[in-house]
């Protein structure tokens, strides 16, 4: 008997109602529809996501247990998910996310140019947030937008075949 | 040149760019039709998938497996729910083909997934589609909901008694997550760490019900396959390799793309699609598959064809066919360090070779590149990436070791120079 | 096994059943394959790639070395474990494992035993060939059983698979990826599982292992002793590890009847209660109200002098169940010789009006063939909290599909499907009536009228059916717990609890809460029960009566009258009115001085022989394995020197073998039966209106002296400190909240304590446990109390 290949299930016995805001537990409510009624668990990744969203671009600990409640998920199963893709983050973050691809046909086009630059002209490496929180820096391994290299995906946007001086300008237009 | 790019995935392309995505676009080009004959003329499963098996096309994720014959091995009859899912995970550096198969024909994979479900046996389908890809899983959202309001999916469609659902699993960051048992966890609401086989999908996959998993291109390929026969696809590329195929060629190229022709195009004619060597600069090498398969000179990929017998006798792969050309003034070396660190990065930490290993490679690779290297370190690298190709769970510890050996076999002058010259060979660039 | 085939393992020809994994068919076999994430008890992982073989089927080789854990045999196999393509490719992953282990061997607990060291010796290289910086992982509290070295962990996943599959909480995680990725709970919270030590022993290498026995030995410095646990009625096969006559550790021995390869956190830990301060050294002799440590000679001359002057009625010989089978025999022969009938070691039991029908109260069948039971209904016990290993069994009983139906007092914690029915103790006589109804029972005399007042559930019909079907199959249990054993209507919960079984085809069994609660009877520690089981010629006072109608001299064997007595407050009475008390004790304290007038210093577990009677009537003999500290005696050679100051024929015992085999002999007849003689005839007691009944169950490290005084485990949040649970409805009414202080008042006894509320306590109880600090001020562990806010 494989706890891997058991539905990560464990019931929460509180008030789901109490949890998140209505807006956020009807978002979650519809990615729970698209699974089988027992593997509403399948929507952890989905509530992550909106969740991070909702608060302002990071996940807590306090956060992640009530995705767990919800979903009647053991909070470690929730962890477990949240610190394993690199989109959670698990740290505060900036107003924006502003993320360099670092992968080969990104790095033949530049790439590296684009993170010294940040380094040189922000002042903090990939992982860092601007004295005025600005902005954190992300390193992403390929974006999968080869073809349109140096990509960076800042926010939800993708930017393509940036220069240095191209990126400064779309930062600069961040709020 | 090519006389019949983009006709299979990418023929919506030459369509209007603020509306090539729509259900009326597709329409226009016959769209929805296959799976509309399909269900009015109650076509078997059977003979769809003997028109696959003819038309030999064979899988685009990366690993080549015939589709017709993957599609056979589902228990169609079997009573309970069986799961149709689509990889649109693209993480395979180089590859960003199936983004715009999102992106501007979205309808032709929910028409390819429709049509595999119905021959599998499964009524619902899942898109695991990489969380980065906000604006192609929007489209693609938008896409389903047309489809669901047109009648092409969800109950008893166009009165036929069948139904389909189809929805979206986003990802949210983890290259692993395209192998498909990874990707299963994933969707299970797991970490993608991939499961050890047997059992197998088709017997037991998604929650543990049989589920075939195809990659995204593979599925828009179907109705074309049944619009114009499995044989006119087969003759489109070469024995045993059917059929269009869509090659992202990235990297030095003046002009990136990714490019649908005919399996079997010489490699020469793809780079001039692609504008040729950036900036009028020497081909220096060619990883030809996506970052995971072994790289080749330039003299000698100008020699071969694109299609998966032809690579790989030449040693290397098609793979997700993604064309990663490398100029002169390349510092090979940082070529694999890069690769290394991406291995090292994405590797599920399940199994040792690969978590202990991939790191190892990455370290020793890095320490080369700032010039603390030792000669010890080519035979070391060599034999480490040996010790973990093959003896993993998933074949991401292959896909780690094989640029690492490659890349040691055509360039160790570069490795060796940089080890006792403390700079690179070749780094114009 | 069904469809045997063969298959062949380096050449030898291997029987096996189709779909083993091929690591099966080699450890049958003797073949040995290196493995570190392979657990026959665990889901397989195969992770860590150490067991890869070299295969091939039916002529055609398996390209690509095969991991020997996962992959199932089939006709046509052949595998060589030792070949240069498996031998290489074990040696590769060898090499990675040791790339980020700190190879801190020399400063490891683990080291002389640690399965990656003894792999690595046959399968490592000389020098590494790994010359970068090294992974460094902080480690995290797990609480005071467990120590972590995370630097040190080769993510096998044993120990999340064990926390998950096996303890059923899912509390370990391996979170992060790649080479970052971290084992541990990610929010440092601790284990709280009664099990949790078996990572400990699962944890290949030196990343989890024991607290309590850190840094105290190195593993080449302890000669293993073989013994018994002694908490609970499985027994399961330990080994006491010793370095300079103390015992360092305990782990369990295999034995798949019994306890399989676990063993509890109770039986784990309790050894570091032998070392106790509170261990009494001398025997203690109170002349005028002043305590004189004397000779063994003067002391048991005393206890002879003073008793001989009693007559035997007018005593009162209590008996721990926890003692041995040698103790129990040896001191009911003397004081029957003596003349005194008044024996009883039910020392948590009040309702003793089924002695006349009772049979011997063990499982009523194997331990193992629990897990084979297709439903289950519990009634009156905190399983994991009694039986840590009996729940496991039941656990996997429920995994199986198997319908695990519980009455209790409170809403216990399970980690498995079940279904609870939770009142207060009388209304738990009602929900038993309904099922009993639901299964068309009719009963006579007062259980007739609870069951024609029933009106039965659909929760009710459906553990009802359950019942029925498993019993047409001969797969259904009936099982009373020690919190059933402690009401004051066992005869009622014992009445219907036979008629459900009847009316079910069910079998009834007891979860016997003490080591030798089974042995009691054979030993004959009863007031009705003579050695061999045998009725008794003269019927004694039981407990109960012993306590409310006080003894002129009591003798109290291997128990602490406040902790483990039903009634503290009653037997305080009881033994400060009488004019000799006493005690044969491991332990001493101020309440025991304040109450014997002689204290005998008697072994622990691990210093004596003796024997043990499981649950399913399995006699499990051991010795002992350290000296007594100080002048302490193994309690048989105290009995027998007593006996011969008695003067008593046939006290001549060379060796507690002796004393075995002449009971053994006594016993050789008798059968362990399962259907009572007779009907039981319930009055049930309905006190006056109370306000609330007390609910005191015995926290799972309070059971026993030995316990109470193991250190660590009184750090564990299972220790639970002395409160008052009550449900949030009773609270409301009352104005009470969590904090709250209230006096509790049960008979003349009143105590002051915490209120906490809690939604897993039936409304009309309060619940507060017994066998703690603080407890002993209170009256019976289940009854009426009163109280009032202070
Ligand atoms: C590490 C790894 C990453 C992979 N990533 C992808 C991917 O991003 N997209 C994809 O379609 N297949 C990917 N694959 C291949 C899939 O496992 C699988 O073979 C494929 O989705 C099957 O579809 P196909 O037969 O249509 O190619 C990957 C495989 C591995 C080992
Ligand atoms: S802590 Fe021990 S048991 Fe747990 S994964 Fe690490 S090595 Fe395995
Ligand atoms: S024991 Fe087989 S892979 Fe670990």
């Amino acid at each position: 008997m494989s706890f891997r290949t058991a539905p990560p299930a464990q019931l929460y016995t509180g008030d789901k109602q109490a949890l998140f805001t209505a807006e956020l537990r009807t978002a979650i409510e519809n990615e729970i529809a698209k699974y089988p009624a027992e593997r509403k668990q399948s929507a952890v990744m989905a509530s992550l996501t909106l969740v991070q969203d909702a608060n302002g671009g990071c996940l807590t600990i306090a956060l992640m247990d009530q995705v767990a409640a919800y979903l009647d998920m053991p909070p470690i199963a929730v962890y477990e998910v949240a610190s394993f893709y690199g989109m959670y983050d698990l740290e505060p973050v900036g107003r924006h996310k502003v993320c360099v691809c670092n992968s080969i046909s990104c790095l033949l086009n530049g790439s590296d140019e684009l993170l010294t630059h940040i380094e040189h002209k922000y002042g903090v490496a990939a992982g860092g947030t601007t004295s005025d929180g600005k902005v954190t820096f992300k390193e992403f391994e390929c974006l999968g937008a080869c073809k349109d290299a140096p990509v960076v995906l800042i926010d939800k946007t993708y930017h393509e075949r940036l220069t240095p001086a191209a990126l400064d300008q779309l930062i600069d237009e961040l709020d | 040149m090519v006389d019949n790019q983009n006709t299979v995935c990418f023929r919506t392309m030459h369509l209007n760019e603020t509306v090539r995505h729509s259900l009326a676009a597709y329409r226009s080009l016959g769209g929805y039709q296959q799976w509309e004959r399909i269900l009015t003329e109650r076509l078997e499963p059977e003979g769809i998938i003997e028109e696959l098996k003819l038309s030999v096309l064979r899988g685009r994720g990366g690993a080549g497996f015939p589709t017709g014959l993957k599609w056979s091995f589902m228990p169609r009859k079997a009573p309970g729910q069986k799961y149709i899912v689509c990889n649109s995970d693209e993480g395979e550096p180089g590859t960003c083909k199936d983004r715009d198969i999102l992106r501007y024909n979205p309808h032709q994979l929910i028409e390819g997934m429709a049509i595999a479900g119905y021959c599998i046996g499964a009524t619902v389908g899942y898109n695991y589609i990489r969380g980065e890809f906000y604006e192609p899983i929007a489209h693609f959202e938008a896409a389903i909901q047309e489809a669901y309001a047109a009648g092409f999916i969800g109950k008893n469609i166009l009165g036929s008694g069948i139904d389909f659902d189809l929805y979206v699993h986003r990802g949210a960051g983890a290259y692993v997550c395209g192998e498909e048992t990874a990707l299963l966890e994933s969707i299970e609401g797991k970490k993608g760490q991939p499961r050890y086989k047997p059992p197998f999908p088709a017997q037991s996959g998604l929650f543990g019900r049989p589920t075939t998993i195809n990659n995204t291109e593979t599925l828009a390929s179907v109705p074309v396959i049944l619009e114009r026969g499995g044989q006119w696809f087969l003759d489109q590329g070469r024995p045993n390799n059917g059929g269009l195929k869509l090659f992202s060629v990235t990297g030095h190229v003046n002009q990136p793309g990714n490019f649908e022709v005919p399996l079997g195009t010489p490699f020469r004619e793809l780079l001039a699609l692609a504008g040729g060597v950036k900036d009028g600069r020497q081909l220096k090498a060619v990883i030809p598959g996506g970052s995971s398969v072994p790289v080749l000179p330039g003299e000698i990929m100008l020699q071969l064809d694109m299609d998966y017998d032809s690579l790989a006798k030449a040693g290397t792969m098609l793979g997700s066919g993604a064309v990663i050309v490398i100029a002169e003034g390349t510092c090979m070396v940082k070529v694999l360090a890069n690769l290394a660190h991406f291995y090292a990065h994405e590797s599920c930490g399940q199994c040792t070779p690969c978590r202990e290993g991939t790191g190892w490679l990455a370290r020793v690779l890095h320490r080369i590149l700032h010039g603390h290297g030792q000669m010890s370190d080519l035979a070391l690298l060599d034999s480490v990436a040996g010790r973990i190709g093959g003896r993993t769970i998933c074949a991401l510890g292959d896909a780690a070791a094989m640029p690492v050996q490659s890349f040691l076999k055509h360039y160790r002058h570069e490795f060796e120079h940089l080890i006792k010259h403390g700079r690179p060979l070749d780094a114009a660039a | 096994m069904s469809d045997k085939i063969t298959i062949e393992i380096d050449g030898r020809s291997c029987e096996a059943a189709a779909g083993e994994m091929i690591i099966a068919v080699a450890d049958r076999e003797g073949i040995p394959i290196p493995r570190f994430c392979y657990h026959p008890k665990l889901s397989v992982a195969a992770n860590c790639r150490m067991c890869l073989v070299e295969a091939e089927q039916n002529g055609r080789p398996f390209p690509k070395p095969v991991p020997a854990c996962a992959t199932p045999v089939g006709t046509g196999l052949k595998v060589w474990t030792r070949s240069a393509k498996a031998l290489d490719a074990q040696r590769s992953t060898m090499e990675f494992l040791l790339i980020n282990h700190p190879l801190d061997c020399p400063i490891c607990d683990q080291g002389g035993e640690c399965e990656l060291q003894d792999v690595a010796v046959g399968y490592g290289g000389d020098v590494s060939r790994y010359s970068e910086a090294k992974r460094v992982v902080v480690d995290e509290d797990l609480g005071a059983l467990i120590a972590t070295c995370m630097t040190r962990c080769i993510h096998c996943t044993r120990c999340v698979r064990f926390i998950a599959e096996i303890a059923g909480t899912r509390e370990l995680g391996a979170t992060g990826r790649s080479d970052h990725m971290r084992i541990g709970t990610f929010v440092a919270t601790g284990i709280a599982h009664e099990l949790s030590g078996n990572i400990i022993d699962l944890c290949p290498v030196g990343a989890l292992t024991a607290k309590p026995s850190q840094f105290k030995a190195r593993a080449w410095e302890l000669t293993a002793h073989d013994s018994i646990a002694p908490h609970d009625a499985v027994g399961a096969k330990i080994q006491l590890h010793v370095r300079r006559g103390q015992v360092i550790r305990v782990h369990p021995r295999c034995d798949e009847a019994i306890n399989e390869n676990w063993l509890a956190d109770r039986e784990r830990f309790s050894y570091e209660g032998l070392t106790s301060v509170a261990r009494l050294t001398h025997p203690r002799l109170k002349r005028d109200g002043v305590w004189h440590d004397v000779s063994w000679d003067v002391a048991l001359q005393q206890v002879a002098a003073v008793f001989n002057t009693v007559p035997g009625d007018d005593l009162g010989v209590l008996l721990s169940p926890q003692s041995t089978l040698e103790e129990l025999y040896l001191a009911q022969r003397l004081f029957r010789a003596h003349g005194c009938p008044n024996i009883d070691s039910r020392l948590r039991q009040q309702d003793f009006r089924g002695d006349a029908v009772d049979v011997v109260p063990w499982l009523g069948l194997p331990i193992a063939d629990l897990e084979q039971q297709t439903a289950v209904l519990v009634i009156g016990s905190d399983l994991r909290q009694e039986q840590p290993l009996l729940a496991h069994r039941l656990r996997k009983a429920a995994l199986h599909g198997a319908t695990i139906a519980l009455v209790n007092p409170y809403q216990v914690n399970l980690t498995h499907p079940n279904h609870q029915f939770v009142a207060a103790p009388q209304q738990l006589l009602t929900e038993l009536a309904a099922i009993a109804a639901a299964l068309g029972g009719r009963g006579a005399g007062e259980i007739a009228n609870l069951i024609a007042q029933a009106t039965p559930t659909d929760a009710h019909q459906t553990v009802a059916n359950a019942l029925k079907t498993a019993g047409e199959s001969q797969h259904g249990r009936i099982l009373l717990g020690a919190l059933a054993a402690a009401d004051p209507n066992y005869v009622a919960f014992k009445a219907l609890a036979y008629l459900i079984a009847e009316v079910s085809g069910c079998g009834v069994g007891y979860l016997p809460p003490a080591a030798n609660s089974v042995g009691v009877y054979f030993a004959g520690a009863l007031p009705h029960v003579t050695a061999g089981n045998q009725p008794a010629a003269t019927v004694g006072l039981n407990t109960a009566a012993m306590l409310s109608n006080p003894r002129r001299a009591y003798f109290l064997w291997g128990f602490e009258p406040d902790n483990d007595l039903i009634d503290p407050t009653a037997a305080r009475k009881a033994l400060n009115a009488a004019e000799f008390v006493v005690i044969g004790t491991a332990f001493t304290s101020p309440a025991l001085e304040a109450v014997a007038d002689v204290l005998l210093p008697i072994a622990a577990y691990a210093e004596t022989a003796g024997t043990l009677v499981n649950a399913a009537g399995t006699w499990q003999r051991f010795q002992g394995a350290v000296a007594p500290p100080g002048e302490a005696r193994p309690g048989w050679k105290v009995l027998r020197v007593l006996g011969n100051a008695f003067n008593c024929d046939g006290f001549n015992y060379q060796s507690a073998k002796d004393v075995h085999d002449e009971l053994l002999t006594n016993c050789g007849e008798c059968e362990l039966t399962t259907a009572p003689q007779g009907e039981y005839s319930p009055l049930v007691t309905r006190p006056d209106p109370i306000e609330l009944t007390r609910i005191g169950a015995v926290p799972i490290y309070a059971v026993d002296s030995l316990v109470r005084h193991a250190d660590s485990l009184q750090q564990t949040p299972l220790a639970i400190p002395f409160q008052a649970g009550l449900h949030p409805d009773e609270a409301r009414r009352r104005g009470l909240n969590t904090g709250d202080q209230v006096r509790i008042q049960q008979g003349d006894a009143v105590m002051t304590t915490t209120v906490v509320i809690d939604t897993t306590v039936a409304i009309g109880t309060i619940r507060i446990p017994a066998g703690i600090i603080d407890s002993e001020q209170l009256g019976a562990q289940i009854g009426a109390v009163s109280f009032s806010r202070v």
